[in-house]
């Protein structure tokens, strides 16, 4: 994508050609309210989409994360930022129960998630992306979304082998959903290729198209604009944006580039060795002494 | 005509490549262009091309090196073999009682591969691997135990860990018969396997294999393979897909144990030994793993192979050892894969892509 106004970033038939035919779209568009209180206005009498209550998780001695609290409105866009090592990879772990917390409660949608396994998770509408690319490298960019697709579909084993007709539905309603989804990410045009062979920057958005596939209510994107250019990161920006408008789901952030947390989250939340040392609005965090002597240390502080 | 893709078109080649052999065999035994000696490895071929493809599902597809295939096709075998000698009086028709032995055959390889799918499926790698060579050995040491006859009462069976008992024991009535005899193994099978029944299970085999390939669940294996942790965070129960490939496996296994059981009128547990199940595993590896019609292929040139060479008397598995090698430095050299990419890129097959790219 070369420098231009955001409309040209976007070709025709994507994003703004209205619903389309079979990925559900919500219609009402989506009014960017300043926060009040701890969830955004819109989303302020629902139940949160995710609740952490004290969540913490211990390795042999070491607190990784400790009293964890947070609350995500159905349709914010929230941050989770700190110093390397504070702990944020980790809770996405925890929140997609790849680790058992030790303690503490994770709702999901006002549901504990407690006994739920990371395919369970993801089932209950957790879907994110890995901070080291994690795609099925060696099938294609086409197969990647079918696989993200997989519970979308519900024809059996027999009628797999036997090609019964509920098989073909099922994979032509699949292909036409998985081709739009590519194409919301420019991707179409790559359907065929073989998904390592993409460049970078392709590949983390295949790996959120391929987590959109699977119908989530809260995505997680672990720092979606690592190893992104200027131009790919402010089309990103757009683009997780859009993913919020459209769809109408929350989305979770870990991200190290501030122009992109300050611009589009309307919640932040700020880890240092495991615990929280911050949570407001862009604007709160910005101005918060505790976060600017966790960035910059002491001395900093004192300079600035 | 709609246009098929990649994968719909080699498998539809590879059905067309298993019927035409099959109708070229056919026609050349009609009319006695095999020696005896040539017809009798038909069957066996065809057992192995299952076996083969089979595995090819655990280890290509999968991706977890199972060397214990041979287990689930000794099941399969003693499990066909009492099936079809136990229903002898009782169905007379000889093909119906194989298929019947078949399918007892896959049923039982197919509970006891979700029986050592349950504790084997939690290992990977080198792990996994070693735990599927025991209990491999350990089916091979159970059926050796085994005493099995048949009599106008019923099945009489026997588990002998002793070692102290004999058919004796049995305790048959008049006219009674026994099936499996210990160490000795089955004996005095009757012997109905056929050429066209080997070839109706093999594409019963492909047609299993290559739907579940490009199906959700064949997806969502090969997602457990290439990235598990990714596989979990999209909803892929990764335990559930893992013992569907294996139990899958074992049965078409079992199914082709059957078939070979009742090719041979003696037959020892030892014969599915550690041997034969790397015997398979080397077909797949050379066929190319998760490709079927190379196993296919790879088996019927490795299986014919040492017998074409019976001329070199005791050089033969000397060539065939040089023969394997050979073939597997070749095929995965990185320079001659280059020039065969670029020799591939030169015939036509890549134009249309070339042009749409410019």
């Amino acid at each position: 994508m070369t420098e231009g106004s955001l409309k040209n970033m976007n070709p025709p038939g994507t994003w703004e050609a209205g619903t389309p035919p079979t990925i559900k779209v919500k219609k009402d568009p989506l009014v960017p309210v300043t926060r009040t209180s701890y969830l955004p206005e819109r989303d302020a009498d629902k139940t949160p989409i995710l609740e952490c209550i004290d969540l913490g998780i211990t390795f042999g001695g070491l607190k990784a994360v400790d009293n964890f609290n947070v609350a995500i409105g159905r349709t914010e866009i929230a941050g989770l930022i700190g110093p390397n090592g504070a702990g944020k990879t980790t809770i996405f772990n925890l929140l997609t129960k790849v680790y058992q917390p030790t303690h503490g409660t994770i709702l999901l949608d006002g549901k504990d998630i407690a006994t739920m396994s990371t395919a369970q998770v993801n089932r209950a509408g957790i879907a994110r992306t890995f901070q080291n690319i994690r795609l099925f490298h060696n099938q294609t960019v086409l197969d990647n979304v079918l696989i993200g697709l997989h519970n979308e579909m519900d024809y059996g084993m027999g009628s797999a082998i036997l090609r019964l007709p509920g098989y073909w539905r099922a994979e032509r309603i699949a292909k036409e959903r998985a081709m739009e989804y590519l194409s919301l990410f420019h991707l179409d045009q790559h359907a065929m290729d073989l998904a390592g062979s993409l460049p970078y920057g392709a590949q983390r958005r295949l790996e959120i198209a391929r987590a959109l596939a699977t119908n989530p209510s809260l995505l997680l994107l672990d720092e979606p604009a690592a190893g992104m250019n200027p131009s790919e990161t402010a089309e990103l920006m757009e683009n997780i944006v859009k993913i919020r408008d459209t769809f109408h789901i929350a989305v979770l952030l870990i991200e190290h580039d501030m122009s992109l947390v300050m611009n589009i989250c309307e919640g932040i939340v700020v880890l240092n060795f495991g615990r929280i040392i911050c949570k407001g609005t862009p604007d709160e965090i910005r101005s918060n002494p505790a976060v600017i002597e966790a960035y910059l240390g002491r001395k900093g502080a004192k300079k600035l | 005509m709609k246009k098929l893709s990649k994968g719909a078109r080699t498998d539809l080649l590879t059905y067309a490549g298993v019927i035409i052999a099959f109708i070229i065999v056919s026609v050349l035994k009609a009319n006695g262009g095999l020696n005896r000696s040539q017809t009798g490895l038909l069957v066996p071929i065809c057992c192995y091309i299952v076996m083969a493809v089979s595995l090819n599902l655990t280890v290509g597809i999968l991706g977890d090196l199972s060397l214990g295939h041979a287990g689930f096709m000794s099941v399969g075998a003693f499990s066909g073999i009492i099936t079809a000698m136990s229903l002898a009086n009782v169905i007379p028709s000889a093909p119906v009682r194989l298929m019947l032995a078949m399918i007892v055959g896959a049923f039982f390889a197919a509970v006891i591969g979700f029986l050592i799918g349950i504790p084997v499926l939690r290992l990977t790698g080198d792990y996994l691997a070693i735990v599927t060579l025991a209990f491999g050995e350990i089916i091979k040491e159970l059926i050796t135990c085994l005493l099995v006859g048949v009599d106008s009462e019923g099945l009489h069976i026997i588990f002998n860990v002793s070692g102290s008992k004999t058919a004796n024991d049995l305790n048959l009535l008049e006219g009674g018969k026994v099936i499996i005899k210990g160490a000795q193994g089955a004996t005095g099978t009757k012997t109905i396997a056929s050429f066209t029944a080997g070839f109706i299970l093999i594409m019963i085999t492909l047609v299993i294999v290559q739907n579940l390939i490009r199906s959700r669940q064949g997806r969502a294996i090969m997602a457990v393979r290439d990235n598990r942790i990714a596989a979990e965070s999209v909803g892929i129960n990764v335990t559930k897909y893992k013992m569907m490939a294996f139990v899958t496996s074992a049965a078409l296994a079992g199914a082709a144990g059957a078939l070979f059981g009742l090719n041979y009128s003696n037959l020892a547990a030892t014969k599915f030994d550690f041997n034969t199940s790397i015997l398979v595993l080397v077909f797949v590896v050379l066929g190319g793993l998760g490709n079927i019609w190379g196993s296919i292929i790879a088996t019927v040139v490795l299986y014919i192979l040492p017998e074409a060479l019976r001329g070199f008397a005791s050089y033969r598995m000397l060539i065939y050892a040089i023969v394997l090698i050979v073939v597997m430095l070749t095929t995965n050299n990185p320079v001659l894969k280059t020039w065969r990419e670029e020799l591939r890129s030169k015939f036509g097959k890549n134009k249309n892509k070339e042009a749409k790219d410019a």
